[in-house]
């Protein structure tokens, strides 16, 4: 397992997730695990007491945690947002842009490629959860 | 016998392995035994070869020649554009 | 056409550093190749059976002569002088270096091209109309829309890794002439109430389970068009099948879930997503339509053309299509010279259109997904100079929609996924077939190498699919596809043939369809008219 890689201000939560079957059970945990097929919707009324939320991505090429974190996020989830498992230096960007706020990589990620990966791109098309001002609204003066 | 066969990873180039290395004429090339798995996946660690595999091939007085049609092509090169052709011995099709 | 401002620039000189970063790393051996091959397939970048084939761009299908020129450049430097136009109205070289790609990627963005995201397991270049802007059945140009779309779809944050590709497609006519019917998504602007927006469908496809797409939404505005489809795509993220490769097109998703419950699905996230702001204000669709405004056309122009040389006579009927501005034409030009290779143009023939789309046609030129080229904005009288110059090139074949103007994919001769020829069955069938077009009419004809029908040959007149019997070539016949707004998918007429086998089955079909047609009718129409017995019983005897 790699270092964990964590862009919030503070420190990443160290418990150990548990499954959301086992979180909506009867459970103290306020750290869960999303698996690929699973609805992340199902913890929507639960956010206020979810500290991290782990997005298991057991290959890279399965897209399903991107739209799991951004449902986090557009339902106003604030916590720790982490995409663990097959996470490369070049996905990383289109993971910020959705959400996520640490890595937990399978395997050790270049500090400098990272630094060079997420800085590369200066302006974005689409309006996310980032915050970013995509280009249509830089063009228009939109907030 | 068995060939084995791939691609260049900086160019593309198709090419065959002759024993000690790779050659992009299927003239070239040698028959791998059982010893093929071994050899293509340290030929691929050093990235002397990229997307390997092996062929089954037959012996000609004109050289190796790939069982499958596929393989044939990419010793050859486009049926359609013999100007461009890198071998024009191989047969194509199966008599 | 669209010009790129600083951001758009600063996105493609992004991506250019991006991937020339990604490839010294796999060079290195600090990637393997099963990291790399999805990036540089978002690149366009393919591993093809003689060398790396690179696709390229043309963002619903229109180029200018300063693009054409940098094609023909990268043509002559980087390949083998030749390049070949796609089904997707993209443009692709076959023998490419990776050591190079950066490089080329680089000189493309000078002049405003890329290849990003051509393949791969995300939104492909979406495709539009080859005559919008100069169709008189249009309601719009429907460009103004590609763009917006081409923009929303590239380094989507969440749609980048797809359980498989996504291809849309744009038109604003109720004549499809860029099989849209077979998009996963396609869309048809209409105007209803004086407002323009767009019936959405959804679900369609070629390949092993080939789809007609339904409609999946009659009505959505143009202000709330993101929204919808940013929807239609997050429940085809989440819920398209990855168990299976063959399974994993949005359109098995549409079908499995039946069309209503995939409707209501993307319902419930339209209002979610209506939600966040995610939709560019109507200033941007404005700022964009801007750049597709008419040109100046002449006025007072003659509608006169000169028939009496009958080569050229016949090249107009064939190939030249009126234009809804008097005194102009849009002009095709056929890239399926008989016994040619479908789609192929030498570096110095796309030279050429360069040239003759600056001196001819207001410097504009489009591709369809017929692999033919189209000159929008040619003045009538202009029509029998620049047939002169076509023909002197190899390019004046006055052969559109007919027997010898086949789609055709480059097939075994040059794809790692083909299972049989499709180039040299075409040559045939062109050549033996060339005589007698006239006679038959509108008839077309589109062969694929392998189930993964980018040939669209389940969209065919009649269709061809090369497949692998026991190591040999053998093509299945099929009758009574279409592409157009009357989109159906072709029926297998029985076993298989050789390649001369094939020719000869056509033959039979054709010569039929000779002895049963009425008043009017094209091949398709008998075909659907008497049904498949008929002519079963003419091929196989």
């Amino acid at each position: 397992m790699g270092d964990l890689l964590n862009f919030r201000d503070g420190e990443t939560i160290a418990e150990t997730p548990v499954s959301i079957e086992e979180f909506l059970g009867a459970s103290n945990a306020t750290a869960v695990r999303i698996e690929p097929g699973e609805d992340a919707r199902l913890l929507l009324p639960h956010l206020d007491r979810i500290a991290l939320v782990e997005v298991t991505f057991p290959a890279f090429t399965d897209g399903r945690g991107y739209s799991s974190a951004r449902i986090l996020r557009e339902s106003g989830y604030t916590g720790e947002l982490r995409a663990s498992g097959d996470v490369l230096v070049d996905q990383l960007f289109r993971m910020r842009r959705s959400g996520f706020d640490s890595f937990a990589p399978d395997k050790p990620l270049d500090p400098a490629v990272v630094e060079t990966t997420l800085s590369r791109f200066t302006e974005v098309y689409q309006k996310s959860v980032d915050g970013r001002r995509p280009i249509w609204a830089k063009r228009h003066e939109v907030n | 016998m068995k060939l084995l066969t791939g691609n260049d990873l900086a160019t593309g180039d198709v090419i065959w392995w002759t024993g000690e290395g790779w050659s992009r004429h299927i003239g070239d090339a040698v028959d791998a035994g059982d010893e093929g798995e071994e050899i293509l996946a340290r030929e691929e660690a050093a990235r002397r070869v990229n997307a390997s595999y092996i062929i089954d091939a037959t012996q000609t007085e004109d050289g190796p020649l790939p069982a499958h049609i596929k393989d044939r092509i990419r010793a050859s090169g486009p049926t359609v554009r013999t100007d461009l052709a890198i071998n024009t011995a191989i047969p194509i099709v199966k008599a | 056409m669209y010009q790129y401002d600083s951001y758009d620039q600063a996105m493609v000189d992004a991506r250019v550093e991006e991937f020339r970063d990604q490839a010294r790393r796999r060079l290195a051996g600090e990637m393997t190749e099963d990291q790399f091959k999805p990036l540089r397939l978002m690149n366009g970048l393919y591993l093809q059976l003689h060398a790396y084939m690179l696709r390229i761009a043309v963002p619903y299908g229109t180029l200018s002569p300063r693009q054409l020129r940098k094609l023909a450049h990268i043509a002559r430097t980087y390949d083998k002088g030749y390049g070949h136009f796609t089904t997707r109205t993209n443009i692709q070289f076959n023998w490419i270096k990776l050591e190079d790609a950066a490089d080329i990627l680089a000189e493309l963005a000078t002049v405003e091209m890329h290849a990003i995201q051509t393949s791969g397991n995300c939104i492909r270049n979406i495709s539009s109309d080859q005559y919008a802007g100069v169709a008189a059945d249009e309601i719009t140009d429907p460009r103004p829309w590609a763009e917006l779309l081409r923009q929303w779809s590239s380094f989507h944050p969440e749609f980048t890794y797809l359980p498989r590709k996504f291809k849309i497609c744009v038109i604003a006519s109720p004549n499809d002439r860029a099989a849209m019917r077979t998009h996963d998504i396609g869309l048809e602007l209409v105007e209803r109430d004086g407002r323009v927006g767009a019936r959405v469908y959804a679900g369609g496809g070629l390949g092993r389970t080939p789809m007609v797409s339904p409609l999946i939404r009659d009505f959505v505005e143009e202000e709330e068009l993101v929204s919808y489809l940013e929807a239609c795509l997050r429940v085809y993220n989440r819920y398209g099948r990855r168990d299976n490769k063959f399974k994993a097109r949005i359109k098995i998703l549409v079908h499995e879930l039946g069309v209503e419950e995939y409707r209501r699905q993307v319902e419930e996230e339209f209002l979610h997503m209506r939600t966040l702001g995610i939709q560019p204000p109507t200033e941007e669709l404005d700022r964009i339509r801007a750049f597709f405004a008419p040109p100046v056309y002449e006025t007072g122009l003659s509608e006169e053309v000169d028939r009496s040389d009958p080569d050229f006579a016949l090249w107009l009927d064939r190939n030249v299509v009126a234009h809804k501005q008097p005194g102009y034409a849009i002009a095709n030009i056929s890239l399926k010279p008989v016994g040619g290779i479908p789609g192929d143009a030498t570096a110095d023939q796309i030279d050429l259109v360069a040239d003759l789309g600056e001196r001819y046609s207001l410097d504009q030129v489009r591709v369809t997904h017929a692999q033919n080229l189209v000159l929008p904005f040619v003045r009538k009288a202009d029509l029998y100079a620049l047939w002169q110059e076509l023909d002197a090139a190899g390019l004046g074949t006055a052969n559109i929609d007919m027997a010898s103007d086949i789609i055709a994919c480059p097939g075994l001769d040059y794809c790692s996924l083909a299972n049989a020829r499709s180039i040299p069955v075409a040559q045939k069938i062109a050549q033996r077939f060339a005589s007698k077009e006239a006679e038959i009419g509108e008839l077309k004809i589109k062969i694929s190498g392998c189930i993964n029908a980018c040939g669209h040959h389940h969209a065919g007149h009649i269709g061809i699919l090369g497949v692998d019997r026991k190591g040999t070539e053998n093509y299945q016949l099929s009758l009574g596809g279409s592409g157009a707004e009357d989109c159906s998918v072709g029926t297998i007429t029985g076993p298989g043939f050789t390649e001369d086998g094939v020719v000869d089955a056509i033959e039979r079909a054709t010569n039929l369809y000779l002895t049963q047609r009425e008043e009017g009718e094209r091949f398709l129409d008998t075909y659907r008219r008497i049904g498949m017995a008929p002519f079963k019983e003419a091929i196989y005897g």
